[in-house]
């Protein structure tokens, strides 16, 4: 009986056999982008534990199937592993298409390769290991690890980044691919930007980067989050940092979920406070800062689609040095006689007047979808809201309240679709919509600084990247932008009649107020934008990138409207509505040299602008105060140029110096005179040792050497002191002497465990406490800069 | 492709809804804590015709220089009890801000300083909260007859005090700064 139901069993499996098996599949592996065939993927059908390989067609084919379910695995180097699960029913054709641009994998093992934004631009890559050094400074410092960028400050929290001597208005910063837009023009704005947000950061000098506009004369920086793995994951770190000058402290966390579907979420929060720092000699009192910022991302990313909402919170409340507030030109003298700073309090937390307080939001949503054999789109929507707030030293009941009171809100819409179905040729094609409205609150009880006003931008562009061999890439962009600003702006009668405006423009006033018109300016301006490279690689050592840039930026609403006077420089500034774009030609080349234990690199560029607009003086104004200069708006032909080496040399395993070297020239051509604000030629040089079985200890020595400035502009003047009745020099430019600073920085990593390590570090900054003043720190004239400073700094990665 | 119209609808809606915009006419500012003008009005303490010095400075830190009167001579060897005023006359009425320099009297000071071959000397007759002198009421003593003496009067905020009465020693911020030719018959 048993031995009958067996025979039964095994004729009916055989007659299973013979009916339901025996189908073919017939397969093809295609590339995503172009539809190539892709030759040699091994196909594994994972329940019939079998392999095979594509041919030179890319087919593939599989006999003998039976009806079920049939799972390839497909994979090829270079390529996504696809898993597809197929229901045979019967003999079945399918085309699959593999994904092979190297750049989209996600593969933890690409992240050593540096991965830049741009093809023929000079463009650096700041890495995670070296942005947690900065993790308790600012985005300024940080930038400065790269040769050729410096920074304007306004003492030691504002730290604008300066590129080839350009800044402000000149340098745009992408925030995980949003333009700033936080009233950027003002040289004591700084940017409002949490460093720890960013994973790397990509310097790039000049305007070769045509899809994220075509105004930055001076560079682009780009700040890149955390890239997302799509496995399943869940890491973080948390820094914490104290230092012993301003007695500050830092804690900064991130927390990343990943899953194998696509989804993830992030959230990163720092909190940071100091008190009055302190130079070599003194406190530098009201130098507070207080800054708290959180941001939050989640999406699904996929290759075919995906998208993105992230949200990002920055509040800084900053002070300023208190003796830097000063009434007229006499404090000025007295302040730049006196050697050091009128009022010296003992150490505090407490931030008063004069300080700014500004909060940005950031909200943004992004989608991309690709397409076979075609491209990338990708659409962007952004929101900014930029609150600034700025307090100064005032009498009565309007102690407390802001002198200035400005809210930017920006929204930005954008498309761009990437067109990379042949491997050599990429193009980008985009198009972008903004609307600003920017709103300035009267009730400061100070005449507005800069007006109420709304701008429209439009822009398009089309950018393409050849790769003509292994050794040549090519890349070329064109782009157009159209602005529009429209501004309701008071005017003095008396400043009107005195600009000549009320010949020029009397058809936008609206309004006559007696001692105030109410006008409304409408701009609007048409700029062109191009940009054209080679990347060379002459052999396996050495290899140059040519560039050419062509970049137009309209007038900045300071430009355009600033009326008043200024009180950290004691000068009324002035702007001036006739200005009109500035066009920048810039060619640039770099040559780099590698070899096992030596490297160097070698930037040099020429920028020549037209129509250049900068603050320069004019003439002397009396008022109530005293007397005062007057710097206005002008416009005039500049060219700028020079060059940024860094090189490094391994001497052994554990002993490597390092050194970055940059010198920049300004030219007023038409007045014949040197630029104001460029960055003197200066020298760093690092001896780092290194033992990683020493728990991968690293030490430090590093030499910073800035040269005084001799090329400057001579904008000192006379004025009268009437008390004792005498006329005095003030010396505003001369550039403060030669100075010459040392560092040291150490670290350790102890792993925990598998996925866990602790890495502790400790730094000294200014270790000989040396005196000194920056030229480009707009205090100079107040106070010396910051002196020794201790700091210990733990991370942990888990 | 339904995804992206759906996705572009929502952009296109979040655009729309947020770029409506008030167009409103702004405000004027009534620029609240500026000194338009000075007036330091010179009384013999004998009696007779007061002596007036005035800057008055309508367009603030316009381009327009201020206005600077002295409405006579001084008398020789004569006293004059001073009273310095400082007014915002840019308000309906003129808005006293003296009042809140003499409320806030440690954190103010008004320095006085005199050139010429008069022998004109000036005395503090006041005092701020700290026994310091604030300089809104003085004493002045007119020296011999003379012409082209000059007056310098400046209101310092947040000066170092005590200080020796000079200014160039008093730091703060200077925010009102004046110079008057006199003569002295």
């Amino acid at each position: 009986m048993r031995l009958r139901a067996f025979y039964m069993f095994l004729t009916l499996f055989n007659l299973t056999l013979a009916q339901e098996c025996g189908y073919t599949f017939l397969g093809e592996v295609k590339d995503f982008h172009d539809n190539t065939p892709i030759v040699g993927a091994t196909i594994f059908m994972q329940n019939l534990n079998k392999y095979t390989t594509t041919d030179v067609d890319g087919k593939f084919k599989i006999e003998n199937l039976c009806k079920g379910e049939l799972t390839l695995v497909i994979s090829h180097i270079g390529c996504e592993t696809k898993t597809i699960v197929f229901d045979i029913t019967g003999d079945l054709f399918k085309s699959i298409a593999l994904e092979h641009h190297i750049e989209e994998l996600d593969e933890v093992s690409l992240k050593a390769k540096e991965k830049k934004t741009t093809a023929t631009a000079q463009e650096t890559v700041i890495k995670e290991d070296i942005l947690r050094q900065y993790s308790s400074f600012s985005l300024g410092d940080a930038l400065k690890e790269v040769p050729g960028v410096s920074s304007i400050n306004t003492g030691n929290a504002i730290v604008k980044p300066m590129i080839n001597g350009l800044h402000s208005s000149r340098l745009l910063i992408l925030n995980n691919n949003v333009r700033l837009q936080d009233q950027e023009w003002g040289i004591e704005h700084a940017p409002n930007i949490d460093i720890n947000s960013a994973n790397n950061i990509s310097v790039i000098k000049g305007s070769g980067a045509l899809a994220f506009g075509g105004d930055a004369v001076g560079g682009v920086i780009v700040l890149n989050p955390t890239r997302v793995f799509r496995i399943d994951t869940l890491y973080g770190k948390t820094i914490v940092s104290g230092q012993t000058n301003g007695r500050g402290y830092s804690i900064s966390s991130s927390l990343h979920k990943g899953f194998s579907s696509g989804w993830y979420a992030n959230v990163q929060g720092t909190l940071k406070q100091n008190g009055d720092f302190r130079a070599p000699d003194y406190y530098l009192t009201n130098t507070g800062l207080k800054s708290n910022s959180f941001s939050v991302s989640g999406g699904r990313k996929n290759f075919e689609s995906g998208f993105e909402v992230f949200y990002s919170y920055v509040d800084n409340e900053i002070g300023i040095l208190r003796s830097s507030h000063i009434g007229n030109v006499n404090d000025l003298v007295n302040a730049i006689n006196s050697q050091q700073p009128a009022v010296i309090e003992d150490f505090s937390y407490d931030i008063n007047a004069p300080r700014q307080d500004v909060t940005h939001h950031l909200v943004k949503a992004s989608y991309y979808k690709r397409f076979k054999n075609f491209g990338k789109l990708s659409l962007q929507y952004d929101y900014q809201n930029n609150h600034r707030l700025e307090f100064d030293i005032r009498v009565g009941d309007d102690r407390n309240k802001a002198a200035l009171d400005l809210n930017l809100q920006t929204h930005t819409l954008m498309a761009d679709l990437n067109l990379d179905a042949s491997a050599d040729r990429k193009i980008n094609i985009g198009v972008l919509g903004r609307y600003q409205d920017n709103f300035a609150n009267p009730d400061t009880g100070v005449r507005r600084l800069i007006p109420d006003y709304e701008k429209f931008d439009f822009g398009t562009y089309v950018t393409m990247e050849w790769n003509l061999n292994d050794n040549t890439t090519l890349d070329a962009g064109l782009r157009y932008d159209y602005n529009k600003i429209d501004a309701k702006k008071f005017y003095r009668t008396s400043r009107w009649e005195e600009r000549g405006y009320d010949v020029d423009f009397s058809d936008i006033i609206i309004e006559d107020l007696g001692t105030q018109l109410l006008t409304n300016p409408i701009f609007t301006y048409h700029n062109i934008s191009a940009s054209a490279g080679i990347n060379y690689q002459i052999n396996d050592k050495s290899s140059i990138i040519g560039n050419y840039a062509l970049s137009s930026r309209p007038p900045n609403p300071s430009e355009l409207f600033s009326d008043g006077l200024h009180h950290s420089a004691a000068r009324i500034e002035l702007g001036d509505l006739r200005l009109d774009q500035e066009i920048s030609n810039r060619i640039a080349a770099t040559y780099s040299y590698s070899q096992s234990n030596f490297n160097v690199l070698v930037d040099v560029f020429y920028n020549h602008i037209n129509d250049f607009m900068y603050l320069r003086p004019t003439g002397i104004e009396q008022t109530i105060r005293g007397a005062f200069p007057v710097w206005e708006y002008q416009q005039t032909n500049a060219a700028l140029y020079g060059i940024d080496i860094s090189s490094n040399f391994r001497f052994t395993d554990h002993l490597e110096w390092q050194h970055t070297s940059s010198y920049t020239k300004g030219n007023d051509i038409s007045e014949g005179i040197d630029l104001i604000d460029i960055p003197a030629f200066n020298t760093n040089n690092t001896i780092t040792f290194k033992k990683t079985e020493w728990k991968n200890f690293k030490a430090s020595l590093k030499s910073e050497w800035v040269f005084e400035q001799t090329e400057y502009p001579d904008f000192n003047f006379e004025t009268f002191i009437a008390s004792s009745q005498e006329n005095v020099l003030v010396d505003i430019s001369t550039p403060p002497d030669a100075f010459h600073l040392l560092h040291f920085y150490s670290e350790v990593t102890l792993p925990l465990n598998n996925n866990n390590n602790l890495n502790i570090a400790l730094s000294v900054n200014n270790i000989f406490d040396t005196s000194y003043r920056a030229y480009l720190n707009r205090l100079r004239y107040f106070a010396d800069d910051l002196g020794r400073n201790i700091m210990l700094q733990i991370q942990l990665n888990y | 492709m339904k995804t992206i119209k759906h996705i572009l609808i929502l952009f296109l809606t979040l655009g729309l809804i947020t770029s409506c915009s008030d167009d409103d006419t702004p405000t004027s500012v009534n620029e609240e804590e500026v000194i338009t003008t000075l007036t330091l009005t010179l009384t013999p303490s004998g009696g007779g015709t007061a002596v007036e010095f005035k800057s008055q400075d309508l367009d603030g830190d316009g381009p327009n220089a201020p206005v600077v009167t002295v409405s006579g001579a001084l008398m020789a060897n004569t006293q004059y009890s001073g009273v310095a005023k400082f007014e915002n006359e840019l308000e309906d009425p003129a808005e006293d801000i003296t009042l809140e320099v003499i409320e806030e009297d440690v954190e103010h000071q008004v320095f006085y300083g005199l050139t010429g071959t008069s022998g004109s000397t000036i005395t503090y007759n006041d005092q701020d909260a700290d026994g310091n002198p604030l300089g809104v009421s003085i004493v002045l003593d007119a020296g011999t007859v003379s012409v082209g003496n000059t007056l310098t009067v400046v209101l310092k905020h947040e000066p170092t005090k005590p200080n020796d009465g000079t200014i160039a020693n008093a730091d703060g911020e200077t925010d009102v700064e004046a110079t008057f030719t006199f003569d002295i018959n």
